[in-house]
């Protein structure tokens, strides 16, 4: 009988901090099954970021470094110039890629660093207890937005991905979900793509991931996918974006 | 060549292969070197989108076990205290360049030594130094770059080149000569884990114990630091009533004022502390006469004249002149405030 499911090799066989429905269990597979297809996990470089990731290196089982919040694309851009025959790539969630370290998202993007981004977007900061990250949606109750995203105080939801399409130095933004099976099997399939064109020298890649947070969202993990499938993805819209 | 172009030229020479800075005035002409230079020696250089960038940037490329650095002014120096805390605790060498300018805040572009404080006590959050090294001429920073980049690998440490606008802006001729380049072994560098275990890079120490057991491990390599990498001049000290203790450009001025003073047989002294993180305490463990007396004399309100303070114990009188925000006290200034110690 043919094995066509197993753990993977470089995602180390051990319990997770993350909270039950947690969407980074998920997200963290996908990255080592790819990276195990690939055979590239002795030449990868990851760099975990600050926020409920940043221990990310006790469930990974190839070198990584952390980053300062928000500047994990500082350091992954010198590690690849420094290395470019290693394969580095960072994984971001909201708060870290899209508020407190766009500076550095927008420039290594508009570089073109040859570089693979996984961006975990939940729409909330987990690790701080549930305030409101940039992509928090509009009405959406946080620890620091109680009576709900007002977007004529707080601002829109952030669409970092789309802003990044216009940068000629970005080869390829996908947005996908952790929803359901199905959006699964896509997002394993776009993280592949963004390492195959690190690979393949292509430049900037980024897949952002639509990821449930049931702890801050107030909602079962159950409820939690379904909230992505009928409110978040409307928002933050799947698909290829470039 | 410039103090500016001489630190960049020495750090070429001393294996330097990854630089990232930030546009300030006056240490542009590092940069400027550094990007023409860099390359053409198949080095890495970026001009990096911000200060935090840059520094980032380094821990990057030193995480991968490349010697890297960065160079600022005070302003830019400031943005960079976050992540040389992270280098600190990470233990990653690094090496900074500060070519101080007044202030605070923006401040002005003439040369100062108002960040003291901020270089030899740490700088960012949490209990850490960087070592401290300041020239005092183009020829000493060129030199000092070596052991900068020697020290930082040593001690897997930041290493600070603390110079002021002065010492970067003028021109003095130099001697290229070969300085001492040891490759360290770094086995903790992240190049991939092939044939090894993962390597991992972190300052991030949530389990009991496990945060002051790092904390540890660093005040006792802080500890060897300050047993044997004191550097200091001394011009004469053995007969010296009153010692003169000055660094960086700053002793220039004061070597000059004590020429006129051992012209007409006054017994002024000096003691230029070099490593300003170890600081120099040696020095003056040494002066054990009794008449001695001290002055302190910097660009800036009176920051080293602590450390001087706690040099001596307070056992002898230590006395303070020193002018900041871009003013620089003058000879005339220097000879009066030794002359009151004559008293």
């Amino acid at each position: 009988m043919d094995k066509i499911y197993a753990h993977p090799g470089s995602l180390r066989n051990t319990t997770t901090h993350y909270c039950p429905g947690c969407g980074h269990g998920i997200a963290h597979k996908l990255v080592c099954q790819v990276i195990d297809e690939l055979a590239i996990r002795e030449s990868v470089i990851a760099i975990a970021p600050v926020g409920c990731a940043v221990l990310a290196y006790d469930y990974w089982d190839f070198d990584c470094t952390e980053a300062a919040h928000g500047r994990a694309l500082a350091v992954a851009t010198a590690i690849k110039r420094v290395r470019p025959q290693n394969i580095v790539f960072t994984y971001q969630g909201d708060g870290d890629l899209a508020a407190i370290g766009t500076n550095e998202t927008i420039h290594a993007a508009n570089r073109g660093e040859n570089l693979t981004v996984i961006f975990i977007n939940n729409a909330v900061y987990g690790m701080t207890g549930g305030q409101m990250a940039p992509t928090t949606l509009a009405g959406q109750k946080t620890a620091t937005t109680p009576l709900g995203r007002d977007v004529k105080i707080q601002g829109y939801p952030l669409k970092i991905s789309e802003l990044l399409t216009q940068l000629p130095g970005v080869c390829y933004v996908e947005r996908v979900s952790l929803q359901s099976p199905t959006e699964i099997i896509k997002a394993k399939k776009a993280i592949k793509l963004a390492f195959e064109n690190q690979i393949n020298k292509a430049g900037f890649s980024l897949v952002e991931v639509l990821s449930p947070c049931p702890t801050y969202w107030g909602l079962s993990p159950v409820k939690s996918m379904a909230w992505i499938k009928d409110v978040m993805s409307k928002e933050f819209p799947l698909g290829r974006i470039k | 060549m410039t103090g500016n172009e001489a630190i960049a030229e020495a750090a070429i020479r001393a294996g330097c292969g990854f630089y990232a800075g930030y546009p300030i005035t006056p240490q542009n002409e590092l940069t400027a070197y550094m990007a023409k230079n860099m390359p053409e020696n198949n080095r890495v250089f970026i001009q990096a989108e911000s200060e935090l960038a840059a520094i980032n940037m380094v821990f990057g490329a030193s995480a991968a076990g490349v010697r890297a650095m960065t160079s600022s002014s005070s302003p830019g120096i400031s943005l960079k205290q976050e992540g040389i805390s992270y280098l600190a605790g990470a233990e990653l060498p690094a090496v900074i360049v500060n070519i101080m300018r007044g202030g605070p805040g923006l401040g002005n572009i003439a040369p100062s030594q108002s960040d003291y404080f901020q270089a030899t006590k740490g700088g960012g959050h949490g209990d850490y130094h960087s070592i401290v090294l300041s020239p005092s001429s183009v020829e000493e920073a060129y030199g000092l770059m070596f052991d900068a980049f020697d020290l930082a690998d040593k001690y897997r440490n930041p290493v600070m080149i603390l110079g002021d606008g002065m010492l970067g802006q003028m021109m003095e001729p130099l001697s290229l000569k070969p300085g001492k380049v040891i490759h360290y072994p770094k086995p903790w560098a992240l190049i991939g884990c092939q044939g090894r275990p993962a390597n991992i890079i972190r300052s991030l120490l949530l389990k009991d114990g496990a945060l002051e057991e790092l904390n540890l491990k660093l005040q006792k390599k802080y500890k060897a630091a300050q047993e044997k990498e004191q550097r200091w001049e001394e011009q004469f000290t053995d007969d010296a009533e009153i010692i003169v203790v000055a660094y960086g450009g700053m002793a220039r001025i004061i070597k000059s004022v004590i020429r006129q003073f051992r012209q007409k047989n006054k017994k002024v002294g000096l003691i230029r502390p070099i490593s300003l993180w170890p600081f120099p305490v040696k020095a003056f463990a040494k002066q054990t006469r009794k008449k001695v007396k001290y002055l302190v004399v910097e660009m800036s309100y009176g920051q080293m004249v602590e450390d001087v303070k706690l040099a001596v114990n307070c056992s002898r009188p230590v006395e303070f002149f020193g002018r900041a925000g871009g003013a620089i006290p003058a000879e005339g200034e220097i000879i009066a405030a030794i002359k009151k110690l004559e008293k």
